[in-house]
């Protein structure tokens, strides 16, 4: 059994990296190439890089990709650029667009993940033959006895298992991800003596397709006309003032509202719901975005098999920067589910991911629905 | 693992003779545009050179005109006449296709051949001079284009036309005159030659606007110091792309061996334009359902070099505009390959290609469909 977990020799194993031309996933193919594994790094040409600032399409460009090829060319291996950017543009940013459009506040990065790197980058990685597809990611796959298992990172402050929910068990079993072991600082070490420029490269920031941060801006281009004013709505029912579309609003935003100095306003006020139909925000005090019942649609399980019914006592994380909270796990019809919150949550936002954890090992998880109180 | 490289019609390895052309150019010192005795023998060797590359096209020295490239040589003949609107085929190399904006595009049939018809309703509609652009062999596929017959009818419109011959050099006669165009390109590392070195080839008396200005060099029509040792090199390719040619149809008969047994050993494979003349270096093999990129990728890890619609310089493929042109939905126009022989190709490449196609197509296969 080599270090990854398949019985042939290193040099007989092929392993494809996919490499976004950061510093993680080129030490995740150096690291690889090192062991003598038969490595070939793929990177996938996402998106037009002038997409957000509406430049001219440029297919050449990216310091990305061009770091990429630098790195597999410096470790020894061959290195290949697939063009995504149509299956990126129908499977990510619409999804992203449209999410928003419908009051949630979408992650990209999941649906990317989930839609391009492991499936279709895992489809290609299998027709070159390859026995496994590696990734930089920061999270652990465990064989374990029922199968691979996905666990969180060593290094907490790295853990990207939160983003890696919908992995398939299928999905999983070709999956390995050699950095889930290791803290940022030991990775950077490790860029740095096999010689990658990459080595103090900047960790990568928000989403890719939007560099400047500014979200609703590229919904406003993706769907021109659909970002639209409306009102600020009390959950009193008070109208207390306008705003410049729903898409620049997430449940249980409090700062940029606009409304500091209305009249009433006597405690702070959150965001606590989005209509895009009737395009309201709706605003209110804190205990007004208390949630005890979160639905979960789209759920992947990767726990243990649960009767119809049953309940399994779980930690949930709702947003990506929140600890898990204590809750019930009830599986549903239709890949559905609820979690039954021990403690209310507060900010639970549709269209987020509801992650569930048991300690350190990833169950499973689905995309928000609804919430109840 | 010996590595087989089936893609000349990207670029083909140096000739032998080529290399040792430009080695004896770099002991050349001097700026062929200076008056010394230094300066005499570099120009001697650029002259040499010219008169080679001139007599491939069947034209005198002063017809033509050296470049830094194929691509620099149709940019300097499309946009060599701003006073005539531009009208290309659908399958244009981009360098032709993005020269100017707004140009017109003629199709092509299912085989990937020009629609002569359309190209002289297009000419006919009197919207003023225009200069027509058609390639003599197609890059991807290979398909020879009936550009003598363009030639006459973009004449009888009162049209010049441009003839983009650097997929047929080496493979087809490449004469000005029989052609009966008025501008041809030529590239150097088509034919064996070093990449960096292309020309234009004018028409007796025909004069253009320069595109790189602030030297007398090329007779006014192309600024800046001759790339001597390139230069050199081209010459030589040339010589020998004339020589050689009778000896092409060695090229054209182990071509059509791989890919009979291609298609023999791949159900579902199909060959791109084998219902047109085809220069016979060239295969374009689609297997449906199967990514170009894919197969190129698979292709390269066993050895095999071969290319998919046309690479950019990220490495990034496109879906081939060639075969959408001719008809292939979007789907199978980017499930092609394009195999190109030339003159270091042997059976033993033929044999491995082959093999490794087969070997990729029965993984494939089996693969789960994506």
């Amino acid at each position: 059994m080599n270090s990854l977990g398949i019985s042939k020799r290193p040099q007989d194993t092929r392993v494809v990296v996919a490499m976004s031309g950061g510093v993680d996933s080129s030490v995740t193919a150096a690291v690889l190439r090192e062991e003598g594994y038969d490595v070939v790094g793929i990177t996938l040409q996402l998106y037009d890089h002038g997409i957000a600032l509406q430049k001219p399409g440029a297919c050449c460009a990216g310091q990305d990709i061009y770091d990429a090829r630098q790195v597999a060319d410096r470790i020894g291996i061959p290195h290949y650029v697939l063009d995504y950017e149509g299956k990126f543009s129908q499977d990510v940013i619409d999804d992203f667009a449209d999410s928003y459009l419908r009051g949630e506040t979408p992650i990209p990065c999941v649906r990317c993940n989930q839609r391009v790197k492991f499936r279709d980058l895992l489809n290609t990685a299998r027709d070159l033959g390859a026995d496994a597809l590696a990734t930089g990611h920061y999270v652990r796959r465990i064989q374990g006895a029922g199968g691979a298992e996905l666990h969180r990172a060593i290094d907490p402050g790295r853990d990207q298992s939160y983003f890696l929910f919908a992995t398939t068990r299928d999905q999983l079993e070709f999956l390995r991800f050699p950095l889930g072991g290791l803290t940022k600082p030991e990775t950077r070490a490790l860029a740095a003596r096999h010689g990658l420029e990459v080595a103090a490269k900047p960790d990568s920031q928000d989403i890719c397709f939007v560099p400047n941060g500014s979200y609703a801006d590229v919904v406003a281009k993706l769907r021109p006309g659909s970002v639209e004013p409306g009102e600020i709505v009390h959950v009193d029912g008070r109208v207390l003032g306008r705003h410049r579309g729903v898409v620049h609003y997430t449940v249980g935003q409090r700062k940029g509202l606009g409304i500091g100095g209305i009249r009433g306003a006597e405690e702070p006020l959150f965001v606590v719901r989005l209509e895009p139909g009737q395009r309201r925000v709706v605003v209110g005090p804190r205990r007004e975005l208390a949630r005890s019942v979160v639905t979960i649609r789209e759920v992947n399980w990767l726990g243990p098999d649960l009767a119809p019914g049953e309940g399994l006592e779980v930690e949930v994380k709702l947003r990506s920067a929140q600890p898990p909270a204590p809750a019930v796990w009830h599986p549903g019809p239709d890949g559905t589910a609820q979690a039954e919150l021990h403690e209310p949550q507060y900010g639970v936002a549709p269209g987020q991911a509801c992650v569930v954890y048991r300690g350190d090992r990833v169950l499973g998880g689905g995309w928000i629905a609804g919430t109840g109180t | 693992m010996t590595r087989v490289y089936l893609d000349h019609n990207a670029s083909a390895p140096l000739k032998p003779a080529v290399k040792a052309a430009m080695v004896q150019a770099m002991d050349l010192a001097g700026n062929p545009s200076s008056v010394h005795g230094f300066g005499r023998a570099v120009r001697r060797a650029v002259e040499e050179a010219r008169a080679q590359v001139a007599a491939l096209a069947g034209v005198r020295p002063v017809q033509t005109v050296f470049t830094g490239s194929g691509t620099e040589a149709n940019n300097l003949a499309l946009r060599g006449f701003p006073g005539r609107r531009v009208v290309t085929s659908a399958i244009e190399h981009d360098s032709v296709l993005e020269a100017v904006s707004g140009g017109a595009r003629i199709p092509v049939d299912r085989n990937g051949v020009v629609d002569l018809a359309a190209l002289d309703r297009r000419l006919a509609d009197g919207d003023g001079p225009a200069l027509v652009s058609l390639m003599l062999a197609n890059n991807e596929t290979g398909v020879i284009q009936p550009v003598a017959e363009a030639a006459r009818i973009a004449h009888a419109h009162g049209a010049l036309l441009h003839c983009d011959a650097v997929q047929a050099a080496g493979r087809l006669p490449v004469d000005l005159g029989a052609l009966g165009a008025d501008l041809l390109t030529l590239s150097a590392h088509k034919i064996g030659g070093p990449a960096g070195v292309g020309a234009l080839i004018l028409a007796d008396g025909l004069e253009l606007d320069a595109l790189v200005r602030g030297g007398g060099q090329e007779k006014r029509r192309r600024a800046g110091t001759e790339n001597v040792v390139g230069i050199a090199g081209f010459g030589t390719a040339a010589r020998l792309a004339r020589e050689e040619l009778p000896g092409t149809v060695r090229l054209t008969a182990l071509r059509d061996d791989l890919e009979a047994r291609a298609l023999a050993a791949v159900p579902g494979a199909r060959v791109m334009g084998a219902g047109a003349p085809r220069v016979g270096n060239t295969s374009n093999l689609l297997l449906p359902g199967v990514a170009g990129e894919t197969q190129v990728m698979a292709l390269d890890l066993a050895g095999v070099a071969v290319s998919a619609g046309s690479a950019c310089s990220s490495g990034k493929v496109k879906p081939s505009h060639v075969l959408a042109a001719m008809g292939e939905d979007t789907g199978d126009a980017a499930c092609a390959i394009r195999v190109s022989l030339g003159w270091d190709s042997g059976g033993e490449a033929v044999e491995r290609f082959v093999a490794a196609y087969a070997a990729m197509a029965a993984r494939l296969a089996r693969a789960p469909a994506a």
